[in-house]
């Protein structure tokens, strides 16, 4: 995954700019600026409230309602590791311990050396091949500890 | 000549090592001067032979799978590029019995065709419903739709064609036709696979609903959690505008139509139709009060068609054949096909797309083969997380909304995930508060607290407090949240939480079971 960019307000100024035009431009302007940053920060939200002319608590209650935003700096890699129930059944909850135990952290964590960010997911639509993860933007299923253990080790690169 | 060989772009396929087959494959025909066209196709739905590498051949399509990455080399070396033996050749697809029980009217092309080619899309009948929709007319193609029986497959069953009469009569300038692809529900995929094989089919549903309704302007409303869709959706929807199938002059007609993807952001309560256009506004995805029905005030106030993918992916075939066609197939009143999503513990899993009508064992243990850990089928979920959980003595209900609604249960989007004996249904029930507590929009009492009350509840249970009386406690919670939620989320968490109560009261410390009685 690319390197995430240096805050800068006049880019988000830009993001705004460009996408403003779209109806019901927030979440388009959110993903912009959380693909860019890798978060959505303070600054950010004060940028866009007044530039769509809405209030920063607007702003704010939209991203703190969405699971995919946050307003702190995430791992340099984000594993979503599957919880939903057809994952249950194909032994996915041995699975997430395991990769709990290995990356020394719990869901909703960060590693310290800052490496890694441990999220439950609820459903990646790969449930005929359960277990599942995403490790940003890449799939993997049917996984079983050998696979698990690849994919932790693989996060911490 | 050059052969054609075919790698699944299907997210089953890439999670399970598509895209370093494809790598392995360039460069072992570099290497060897074989002259080859990989074709990224979208999956047939056998997950279980996922990636399933196929080769086309003077004698038809030959496939392989599951190939794994490395397996390439030896692949080509048993004779890939003829359709040669190899231990984990399957010979035609189409002939494979898993695929000859189906009857594909929605999932025709998918795994068939090369999904991002229009060519390829028209050669296997795209368009000609499109075609004829727009010959019809506005108020022809929603009799069509209405005579053909489709109910939405999102979840409620609502009949498409008067959803669709709703908003073509509705007054307004503007208006939209929303596709629902937030796909959330555990155990399923079939948006996600109509999206990734055959993009074309979604586009000319929304196309033929435009026509329907006068709209002029699609939106999908897709979930993060599908990066493959977001980009073969995308590139689909601007090769067919860059064709003319979109755009100021749709089709060469009168009507503009054009389409956008939009991203969600990871909410379940998204799909909640309401919540989802709050959300397609730029809103926190709270449930709106109905009415107004989005028929009438919509997306920014104005009339709206928000369906599911798999309801407007139908609609293509039922124009082309006539809706007597598709009516002919199912059962009561669930006409037509339902594409079945098979998962969880299970030996072959995918999806499956049938006529309404087969027995849930006949679908589990026949057409699935049972578990993969190959120990019995203790329990089935059917319809995702808000849905019921099925015992064996239920096996002989026939997929049917209303006869799953009769055994207190429902379809939903038919997904139908499979457990072995070593399930501990407590733990299930727990779940289903758990995610009922994560995903609640918050927005009513009963669904907020009542979840979070309701898993503490539970985990009482679990640690053996007061049993009976805890036990009583979370009937009389779900009680509160079935009658008093706004939408399905709190409204349905009771029907995965009494389920387990009721049909395996064994697994609930075996306490004498009041609920378990009735
Ligand atoms: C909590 C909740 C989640 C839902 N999720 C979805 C979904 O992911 N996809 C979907 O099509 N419908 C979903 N629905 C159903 C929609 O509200 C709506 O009924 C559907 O989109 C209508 O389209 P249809 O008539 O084509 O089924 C959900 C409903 C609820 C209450
Ligand atoms: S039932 Fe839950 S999700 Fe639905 S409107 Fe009420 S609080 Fe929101
Ligand atoms: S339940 Fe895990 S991928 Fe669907």
């Amino acid at each position: 995954m690319a390197p995430k960019a240096e805050f800068d307000s006049e880019d988000v100024a830009a993001i705004v700019e460009d996408l403003k035009g779209l109806e019901g431009p927030l979440l388009p302007i959110l993903h912009a600026v959380q693909d860019r940053f890798g978060h959505v920060p303070d600054e950010a939200v004060r940028v866009i409230a007044h530039r769509l002319n809405l209030t920063r608590a607007e702003v704010y209650g939209v991203v703190s309602f969405y699971h995919d935003y946050h307003r702190e700096p995430h791992g340099a890699h984000t594993l979503k590791v599957c919880r939903a129930e057809a994952c249950q059944a194909a032994g996915g909850d041995a699975i997430a311990d395991r990769i709990e135990k290995a990356l020394g952290i719990k869901f909703g964590e960060t590693t310290a050396d800052g490496r890694v960010t441990l999220e439950a997911v609820y459903c990646l639509g790969l449930c005929a091949t359960a277990p599942s993860a995403m490790l940003d933007d890449r799939l993997f299923g049917r996984l079983n500890a050998a696979k698990a253990d690849r994919l932790t080790a693989e996060a911490q690169l | 000549m050059t052969t054609r060989i075919f790698i699944p772009l299907d997210s089953f396929a890439v999670a399970n090592g598509a895209d370093e087959l494809c790598d392995e494959l360039t460069h072992l025909a570099a290497r060897r001067g074989l002259d080859i066209e990989i074709v990224r196709n979208g999956s047939r739905g056998m997950a279980w032979l996922e990636p399933l590498v196929e080769v086309e051949t003077h004698q038809g399509r030959i496939g392989y799978g599951p190939i794994e990455p490395g397996e390439m080399e030896a692949l080509l070396d048993a004779g890939l590029m003829n359709g040669g033996a190899h231990a984990k050749c399957i010979g035609d697809p189409e002939e494979h019995p898993f695929m000859k029980g189906q009857t594909r009217l929605t999932f025709k092309r998918c795994g068939v065709t090369d999904p991002l080619s229009l060519d390829d899309y028209e050669a296997h009948g795209g368009l000609i419903g499109l075609k004829r929709a727009i010959e019809m007319g506005g108020a022809g193609v929603v009799d069509e739709v209405t005579e053909s029986g489709l109910r939405g497959r999102g979840g409620a069953g609502f009949p498409t064609g008067i959803k669709w009469k709703t908003v073509r009569e509705a007054a307004g300038e503007r208006k939209y036709i929303v596709a629902n692809a937030d796909e959330g529900d555990s155990g399923t995929f079939a948006d996600r696979m109509i999206m990734e094989g055959d993009p074309f089919c979604l586009i000319e549903g929304m196309a033929i609903a435009a026509v329907a309704t006068g709209a002029t302007k699609g939106y999908i409303y897709l979930r993060s959690e599908y990066p493959v869709a977001i980009r073969v959706m995308r590139e689909a929807i601007r090769r067919a505008t860059a064709a003319g199938v979109l755009g100021v002059s749709m089709m060469g007609s009168a009507q503009a139509f054009d389409i956008e993807v939009r991203v969600g952001a990871g909410a379940y309560v998204c799909g909640e139709e309401t919540s989802l256009l709050d959300s397609l506004e730029g809103k926190r995805g709270q449930v709106r009060f109905k009415p107004p029905l989005p028929a009438i005030k919509g997306l920014f106030g104005r009339p709206t068609v928000i369906n599911n993918v798999i309801s407007l992916a139908s609609t293509p075939e039922i124009l082309a054949k006539g809706a007597k066609f598709y009516k002919d197939f199912g059962m009561g009143r669930s006409r037509g096909t339902i594409p079945l999503q098979i998962a969880g513990n299970v030996r072959h899993g995918g999806l499956f797309e049938v006529a309404f009508g087969l027995t849930l064992g006949e679908i589990v243990e026949g057409i699935a083969g049972g578990t993969d850990t190959g120990k019995p089928i203790r329990a089935v979920q059917v319809g995702g997380p808000l849905g019921a959980y099925f015992p064996r003595a239920l096996f002989d209900t026939p997929f049917d909304y209303e006869a799953f609604a009769e055994k207190n249960g429902l379809i939903g989007h038919a997904g139908i995930v499979i457990f072995d004996e070593d399930v501990d249904m407590k733990k299930q029930a727990r779940f289903a508060f758990e995610f009922c507590a994560i995903e609640s929009c918050g927005k009513c009492t009963p669904c907020r607290i009542g979840a979070v009350r309701g898993l503490e509840t539970m985990d009482k249970v679990i640690g053996g407090e007061n049993v009976s009386g805890n036990l009583e406690l979370v009937e009389d919670l779900c009680n509160t949240m079935q009658f008093g939620s706004l939408c399905a989320l709190g409204g349905f968490t009771p029907y995965p939480v009494m389920s387990a109560i009721r049909h395996f009261p064994e697994d609930f410390e075996g306490t004498p079971m009041r609920v378990a009685a009735e």
